[in-house]
């Protein structure tokens, strides 16, 4: 029973890894940029969640709907000062400019409000414990799991069924014959932004109103582990960024219950390296051999 | 040579202060020295923990108040003030300042452990007694084995609420066996959780699980998991309530009811916020003091502040500044002198002395051993539960 528990617990820690790494997986496959501000955004969304809540006096679903949109401008915004400009650099360049925007993004917010937590009022959404078998689930957590299916399904059918889809699928393939082919290249990389971000500030305000605190640093590790669970699932490949996210939601839960939960944090970064070292295009990557 | 530097200062000082133990045993002499005691208070008026040392002084003031109302044998203190800006260097500079301009015969401050620190060496090397009201690091008084003979402090140290914590979850709420749940990365909750460990199986009771975490986690529900198998009826959490709220939040939505209980570190309205106040039911807190605390002691500070401050309810820090003084005051009548010196011997000797925050005895380290009080969480309220005496 215990085991089961377990069990339960990594997957509702690991459907937060999968809703930030959807995002993640998504602004990788397509512009080829491992955006280590994607953590900070989601810690934004948090706290535009938090500040409609108290400030506005929204309900749930309003304030998502608002910290999803201002990521999503905010997602464009960094993508036309700081990303664009670096579009024919080196990668190397572009990713040591995602690690600056990140610490600017996260300083920023230490700056105007400081560093000090905040917390989520706990009676928007009704938080009961569901009893199966003597494993507890809480309602909120399965809210959780819910959403990130649904935004992983949607997203799929964005990226696959409709026009912008094939567009953005085209300007991953190949940028510049993309552009001969009349793809606004610009518009569709903004696009991929806007949803990258608008998933990532869904998923500040599902962690707010799941773990209650939040604070101006808070993107930093859940960034860090939806990265690794985007590899995990190989990175640029939307179902694997879920199933990423849940592996390693239970692989931690299991490290803790073994009683090593010290470890915890360790053991998903040796993850990183062995599938890194064994099968680097992650679970669901096809191994492609590149040409030259 | 710097050895002979020091031995020369220490000379000087010595004289100085044999001439000052002189003055004041001829009473004759119509200086204005023996008119008053000067007290120098070093703390943390403005700057990041600002709010500490402005408590602290307030709860001074008021005692200076009521103490020079009668003055000590006809003496009168006075309180020479200095702002170290919540920095570590000024301190330094400004206990320096008290000694050899005001020429203090005491110093109170400062607020946090580390900017008492800082102070501790000039301290030690002029001969002055300085006395901490709320630096609770055990290295203050006592560092590699190594007494500070100046230095005290009124406060008990972090290790002291760890043995509290386990004399009441003993004795008052009967429990055999505590899990307990640590912030490894701090070692205020690693002080408490070993001083809590030894003194819980000391009164027979078993710690029957050990789980840690670090700071700045988010998920406990695996080690809350593994809490709950072990089935303890007592939880002891001695960490920050960042991370308390959320360790209680996930407990008891995993449907864990056993007791919680923790240190000051607890103590923040925030805690009230991140946990709820439904989940927050049933859990304790060791702290200084208790307005609430029935003792008709407190409740005559409690009117005394209140009257002098506009109705403002006295806080641990406001309390502990209080007794500082009196603290002091106290070790300066039974010296009957204003040396420095013959104060640090009676500051040594305080034993039984009345205190809002206790009645305060020294170890051999100038730790106090006095009561702590327990709070209890009701409906996110903190209320006084009881007061636990040592031993």
């Amino acid at each position: 029973m215990e085991f089961l528990q377990q069990l339960v617990n990594g997957v509702s820690l690991g459907s937060i890894y999968a809703l930030i790494a959807l995002g993640y997986t998504m602004v990788y496959g397509i512009v080829k940029l491992i955006n280590f501000a994607h953590g900070d955004i989601f810690m934004v969304g948090a706290f535009i969640g938090f500040y409609s809540i108290t400030i506005l006096d929204l309900g749930f679903f309003p304030s998502l709907l608002i910290s999803m949109v201002t990521c999503a401008i905010l997602g464009v915004l960094i993508e036309r000062i700081a990303y664009k400009p670096l579009r024919n650099a080196t990668r190397i360049a572009a990713l040591i400019t995602a690690i600056g925007v990140s610490l600017l993004i996260e300083y920023g917010v230490i700056y105007v409000r400081g560093a000090q937590p905040e917390a989520y009022p706990g009676d928007l959404i009704p938080a009961t414990s569901l009893d199966f078998l003597g494993v507890k689930v809480s309602s909120q957590s399965l809210l959780i799991l819910g959403t990130s299916v649904v935004l992983m399904i949607l997203l799929q059918f964005i990226v696959h069924k409709t026009k912008i889809g094939k567009a953005m699928r085209a300007v991953s393939h190949d940028m510049d014959a993309a552009r001969l082919m009349g793809i606004n290249v610009n518009n569709t990389i903004s696009a991929t932004f806007a949803i990258g971000s608008a998933l990532a500030g869904a998923a500040g305000v599902a962690f707010g109103m799941y773990y209650t605190k939040i604070e101006p640093l808070m993107g930093i590790i859940p960034g860090l582990k939806a990265f690794v669970a985007a590899v995990l699932g190989g990175i640029g490949i939307i179902p694997g960024a879920m199933v990423g996210g849940l592996l390693l939601g239970v692989i931690e839960s299991l490290v803790s219950a073994a009683g090593f939960s010290l470890w915890r944090d360790g053991v998903a970064f040796v993850v990183l390296i062995l599938i890194l070292i064994f099968r680097p295009a992650g679970l669901f990557g096809k191994n492609v051999r590149e040409k030259v | 040579m710097r050895k002979k530097k020091l031995a020369g200062v220490f000379m000087s000082f010595m004289m100085a202060a044999g001439v000052l133990a002189g003055c004041n045993s001829s009473s004759t002499s119509g200086e204005k020295d023996s008119e008053t005691i000067k007290i120098g208070a070093n703390l943390e008026l403005s700057g990041g923990v600002a709010s500490y040392g402005q408590s602290i002084e307030e709860g001074i003031k008021l005692a200076l108040e009521e103490i020079n109302k009668e003055g000590i044998d006809g003496k009168k203190l006075e309180l020479v003030t200095f702002d170290n800006k919540s920095d570590a260097a000024e301190a330094t500079s400004g206990t320096t300042k008290l000694i050899s301009q005001d020429k203090v015969s005491a110093i109170i401050g400062a607020a946090t452990s580390t900017n008492t620190l800082a102070q501790v060496q000039i301290a030690q090397k002029n001969k002055i007694p300085l006395l901490t009201p709320t630096g609770t690091n055990p290295t203050i008084t006592n560092k590699d084995g190594v007494l500070s003979d100046f230095v005290f402090r009124t406060c008990f140290i972090d290790p002291f609420q760890g043995t509290v914590a386990a004399n009441f979850a003993s004795k008052d709420l009967k429990v055999k066996n505590a899990a307990i749940i640590i912030d490894s990365s701090s070692d205020y909750a690693k002080g408490l959780a070993a001083a809590f460990t030894e003194a819980f199986e000391g009164n027979g009771g078993k710690v029957v699980k050990e789980e840690a975490y670090v700071a700045k986690d988010t998920d406990f529900n695996a080690i809350l998991t593994n809490i709950k198998s072990a089935n303890p009826d007592f939880i002891f959490l001695p960490g920050y309530y960042e991370e308390v709220g959320l360790i209680i939040k996930q407990a008891r939505a995993l449907g864990i009811e056993a007791p919680f209980m923790g240190g000051d570190g607890w103590d923040s309205p925030k805690l009230v916020e991140i946990a709820g106040s439904d989940p927050l039911n049933n859990t304790f807190i060791t702290n200084h003091y208790s307005s609430g605390d029935s003792d008709p002691k407190v409740q005559d500070f409690v009117k005394a502040f209140e009257a002098k401050y506009d109705g403002k309810s006295p806080d641990a820090f406001n309390a502990l500044g209080y007794d500082s003084l009196y603290f002091l005051a106290d070790a300066i009548k039974r010296a009957g002198s204003s040396d420095p010196v013959k104060i640090q011997k009676a500051l040594k000797e305080t034993n039984g002395l009345q205190l809002v925050s206790g009645t305060m005895k020294l170890d051999k380290n100038h730790d106090p051993i006095k009561s702590a009080v327990i709070l209890e969480y009701k409906g996110g309220k903190q209320e006084f539960n009881t007061k636990v005496d040592p031993e």
